[in-house]
């Protein structure tokens, strides 16, 4: 047997790093088709900008629910009662608040309309604790009773949620200092559209710290990668689980509090309508991959204001429709979550 | 003679409908390693993965320094200090060298906190660790991963590795770069389990030979006395070195 | 026995679960005789209607163990189908002919796309699939308003049979000397809409007893031996995709037919009768507490639901004001909420007795014997 003179043999030449960037092309690309057929250039950069922060706010509702997929293979057909919940939680604390959401200062809006985001995403967090300990735990593995359980839950949490604060829309008015537009020569770009897309770069920006700079991060990706390494190295992934159920939880809050406020009005039915918008996210952007989620929310919301504008009739068959096409190109969704 | 570091008596699993383990007894001695061979379907990987706890005994004890462990989950197992490296290896293909290592080291938060001296010792071990330490690790040829899963299971010392046929698939070139670093383990007191088809690599590394068939230890002793009685070699494994070398 | 062979072998095999049976049969025939009034014959009508329609559910979810959440779409392509034919061809039996081949023939071929398309990944993606595309639909539908009405859906004329022609019918055919009082029966004014509860009824218990048929047969047999164990019937040779799509479109298929049944019977469709996501909600409880895969909770749960959607919230109402004091549980026993006390009920079906009314009789039965 023929022994190596060094170890050097032993290292082939790596393969060059071939990261997927194709993907990436498609918001432009998307952006670009879109121009010739809206023809005015203001009018695009609107409905543009439009769906960059209705794509941003999905976003941070499938955030979390795409992540627990990935780590457990549990997909929870409830995730909107978290937006429900964060919404109301923020028409309670709003309300409450009158006097500086009326008021002109940036200021004062901000110091009720943070405080409202924070308890939407307690409140949120909270009922996601109980939701994985009462509703998902004692299902897992079992996705037949999984979709049931956790719509049936949804169904009981939101005849609670009526039972409170009742079963009518009620209206959620922006705070004064987001209200109006910016006016770019000849472009107007609503004041909210413009934050609602701040606030869900710095979320995006936040999750891709914990998911790439953190060992909890790493843990997840690991996780989503292969449950029983993480395990055999010693995690315990039902902890990891749980704290990325509240977590995302905590964010559908947040996402219902922008969502309400991008309506400015909530229903107790919101999150459920939302949840479709979230599923074909999710298989659009591969199920488990963040990334992916990020990806396929923007292209979400700016087919659906493109296609709001230009076919307004077929709006939500449109998502339908990219859905189909991204998966004829990628069965797998945009970035297939590898499962080992 | 001293205690047996771990030690399975009548353990039984099943998965699913499947009985597949009929009563392992199993004993592996502090500092030595132990080779656990046996056809295809013996129960070799089952016996792994039921001491890691991924599967449940449904019968029978695992004793791990004097504690029984089998009612453990995996978790704390591995707590405990045992380290698995599969037959898949297990390598996270998304993340880099170095974040594989981390997560591996389960005292380090940050890469800076992990031991340079022992990272070092690593790097001699398994020079191409080094080379690719920023690179996903899925990019790794079979036998770099296979280093690297070995590496992180040592990556803090552990007292126990459970390593599941680390040759398979591998060129005979690599194969004998494990063979010297796993010698070079074995000079730092690790215990290992080691799960082999490959009996010309078991036997140039084992001091003690367990040999399985139908969810069952049919054979144990030491190592050298398998080497040199080619009848039960031929009787236990149907095959001979003569004609395997 | 003709019994054994009319129910295809597959008894209630629970003497509760019978004398049940038989009450719900009972009741419903005879409701235009012992329950007065059109908010009980439209209860009964719509009883019969979704026995039907949750029966098909079980095929796919009991049967084949596969969620669908585009049920309804099916639903309301039947409702539609004849809704849109009577609009436009008038009040004839072609019309209806017409309307229902062409929604039997659409749905066959959507739900052959979807089941293609989706059925060969996880359940859980098929769900997705399924509540995405039936949303689309009922997007669709409420948005095709030249064709469909939109929200307001459409009304008409069903054929003269079922209207008011068929005392003219009886006139005509020179009858009225064979019977003593041809408008009346014990009572009851013989009128279009009592000429349609009987065709309706005979039309459910034909249907019900042809899906019976069906999940004993060897191929209900196949399915059910792809649900227990998919990857055992695929190495014993079945195509696993092929009888779970061929399950998808026979569900399809019946649930057309229901929506047939329903829009002959209402004279009306609009998406919030036969499309909305509440109705699909509202079949899944009720196949769930019912009980998947014994087709005999359709009928047990499609009853207990429709009874207790149509008459708990008179009793809640009076329990709500007998507690007008207390502020919460006022609340929570307000008649509108009497789909939290059904969730929970379903969410601890899914627990605790997942083969739901009918199998927990039929286990106490086994236990008594």
């Amino acid at each position: 047997m023929k022994i190596p003179d060094s170890p050097a043999q032993i290292m082939e030449t790596l393969p060059s790093v071939k990261t997927d960037r194709l993907p990436l092309f498609l918001l432009p690309a998307l952006a670009l088709v879109a121009l010739p057929l809206i023809g005015s250039f203001s009018t695009w950069v609107t409905l543009t900008f439009a769906g960059l922060a209705m794509g941003m706010i999905i976003f941070i509702i499938a955030s979390g629910l795409t992540l627990v997929f990935g780590l457990m293979d549990v997909m929870n057909f409830g995730h909107g009662v978290f937006i429900t919940l964060g919404a109301f939680i923020a028409v309670s604390v709003l309300g409450r608040m009158a006097g500086f959401t009326e008021s002109p200062s940036l200021v004062r809006n901000l110091i009720a309309v943070v405080p409202a985001m924070l308890a939407a995403m307690v409140a949120a967090g909270a009922l996601g604790l109980v939701f994985e300990r009462i509703i998902i735990r004692p299902v897992y593995g079992q996705p037949l009773k999984q979709i049931m359980i956790t719509m049936g839950g949804m169904i009981v949490a939101v005849e609670l949620i009526k039972v409170i604060w009742g079963a009518q829309a009620i209206p959620l008015p922006l705070p004064e200092a987001f209200k109006g537009s910016l006016l770019f020569g000849e472009t107007a770009i609503e004041k909210y559209r413009l934050i609602a897309v701040v606030v869900g770069l710095v979320i995006f920006a936040m999750l891709f710290w914990i998911l790439s700079r953190t060992k909890v991060g790493l843990l997840i990706r690991a996780g989503v990668h292969d449950r029983e390494m993480v395990e055999s190295l010693g995690y315990r992934i039902g902890r990891l689980f749980i704290g990325v159920f509240v977590a995302g939880s905590a964010l559908a809050g947040l996402g219902g509090v922008m969502w309400g406020l991008y309506q400015q009005s909530v229903t107790p039915e919101m999150g459920g309508a939302i949840n479709v918008l979230l599923f074909i996210v999710i298989i659009i952007g591969g199920m488990g991959s963040i990334g992916g989620c990020f990806l396929g929310a923007l292209m979400v919301g700016l087919v659906n204001n493109y296609a709001g504008f230009l076919a307004p009739k077929v709006a939500l068959i449109s998502n339908i429709l990219l859905m189909v096409i991204v998966l004829l190109w990628r069965p797998q969704g945009i970035y297939p979550a590898g499962k080992a | 003679m001293s205690e047996p570091l771990l030690k399975l008596e009548g353990v039984h699993t099943h998965i699913g409908a499947y009985h597949i383990l009929h009563g392992v007894d199993l004993e592996v001695m502090p500092g030595e390693m132990t080779v656990l061979l046996g056809r295809n379907g013996a129960g070799k990987t089952t016996t792994l993965r039921t001491i890691m706890g991924l599967w449940k005994a449904t019968a029978g004890t695992i004793t791990f320094r004097g504690e029984a462990i089998q009612a453990l989950d995996t978790p704390d197992i591995a707590h405990r200090g045992l380290a698995y490296v599969p037959e898949n290896m297990g390598i996270f293909a998304d993340l880099t060298v170095c974040e594989n290592m981390l997560l591996a080291a389960r005292n380090a938060r940050h890469i800076d906190q992990m031991d340079a001296k022992r990272l070092d010792w690593l790097f001699g071990l398994f020079p191409a660790l080094k080379t690719f330490w920023q690179h996903p690790a899925g990019l790794l040829s079979g036998g770099q991963k296979q280093m690297l899963a070995v590496a992180r299971a040592i990556i803090e010392p552990r007292p126990l590795l459970l390593i599941d046929e680390p040759s398979k698939g591998l060129a005979p070139s690599i194969i004998q770069n494990l063979i010297s670093a796993f010698r070079e383990l074995k000079q730092t007191e690790t215990t290992i389990l080691l799960v082999e088809q490959n009996f010309n690599f078991a036997r140039q590394l084992g001091d003690r030979v367990a040999v399985m068939d139908d969810g069952r230890v049919v054979h144990a002793g030491s190592m050298a006395d398998l080497v040199g009685d080619e009848g039960l070699q031929q009787k236990l494994l149907g095959l001979s070195l003569a004609s395997h070398s | 026995m003709i019994l054994q062979r009319l129910f295809s072998g597959d008894m209630p095999r629970s003497k509760v679960l019978t004398v049940l049976l038989l009450g719900i049969l009972l009741a419903l025939l005879l409701t235009p005789f012992i329950f007065p009034g059109a908010k009980a014959l439209n209860v009964a009508a719509k009883i019969l209607i979704f026995i039907v329609l949750v029966a098909s559910f079980d095929l796919l979810l009991g049967y084949t163990g596969i969620v669908s959440f585009a049920h309804t779409m099916f639903f309301g392509i039947g409702a539609y189908g004849v809704a849109i034919a009577l609009t436009h061809l008038g009040p004839t039996w072609t019309a209806v002919a017409v309307g229902a081949a062409c929604a039997l023939v659409i749905s066959l071929l959507l739900s052959l796309v979807i089941g293609l398309f989706s059925l060969r990944v996880k359940a859980l993606f098929f769900a997705m699939i399924t509540l995405a595309v039936a949303s689309a639909f009922q997007t669709l539908a409420s948005q095709l308003s030249d064709l469909t009405g939109g929200e307001d859906g459409l009304s008409f004329k069903v054929p003269a049979l079922l209207m008011d022609g068929f005392q003219k019918m009886i006139w005509d055919a020179d009858l009225q000397q064979f019977l003593p009082h041809p408008r009346m029966i014990f009572g009851v004014e013989v009128n279009g809409k009592f000429v349609a509860f009987y065709l309706l009824a005979a039309a459910t218990l034909v249907l019900f007893l042809v899906m019976l048929r069906l999940v004993n047969s060897p191929f209900g047999r196949v399915l059910q031996a792809i649900r227990e164990n998919a990857f055992r019937a695929e190495a014993l040779g079945y195509r696993v995709v092929v009888y779970r799509t061929l399950s998808t479109m026979l569900s399809a298929a019946f649930a057309t037919l229901a929506g047939i049944l329903l829009a002959l019977w209402l004279r009306y469709n609009g998406p919030d009768t036969s499309l909305s996501f509440e109705i699909m909600i509202d079949i899944l409880l009720m196949v769930v507490i019912g009980g998947m895969g014994t087709l005999y909770g359709s009928v047990i749960g499609a009853s207990l639901f429709i009874l207790v959607q149509n008459y708990l919230q008179d009793l809640m109402k009076a329990a709500s004001q007998g507690v007008s004091q207390v502020p919460f549980l006022k609340d929570l026993i307000h008649p509108d909420r009497w789909l939290l006390w059904l969730g929970i009920l379903f969410v601890l079906s899914v627990y605790r007795f997942p083969a739901g009314v009918v199998g927990k009789l039929r286990m106490r039965a086994r236990r008594t014997t």
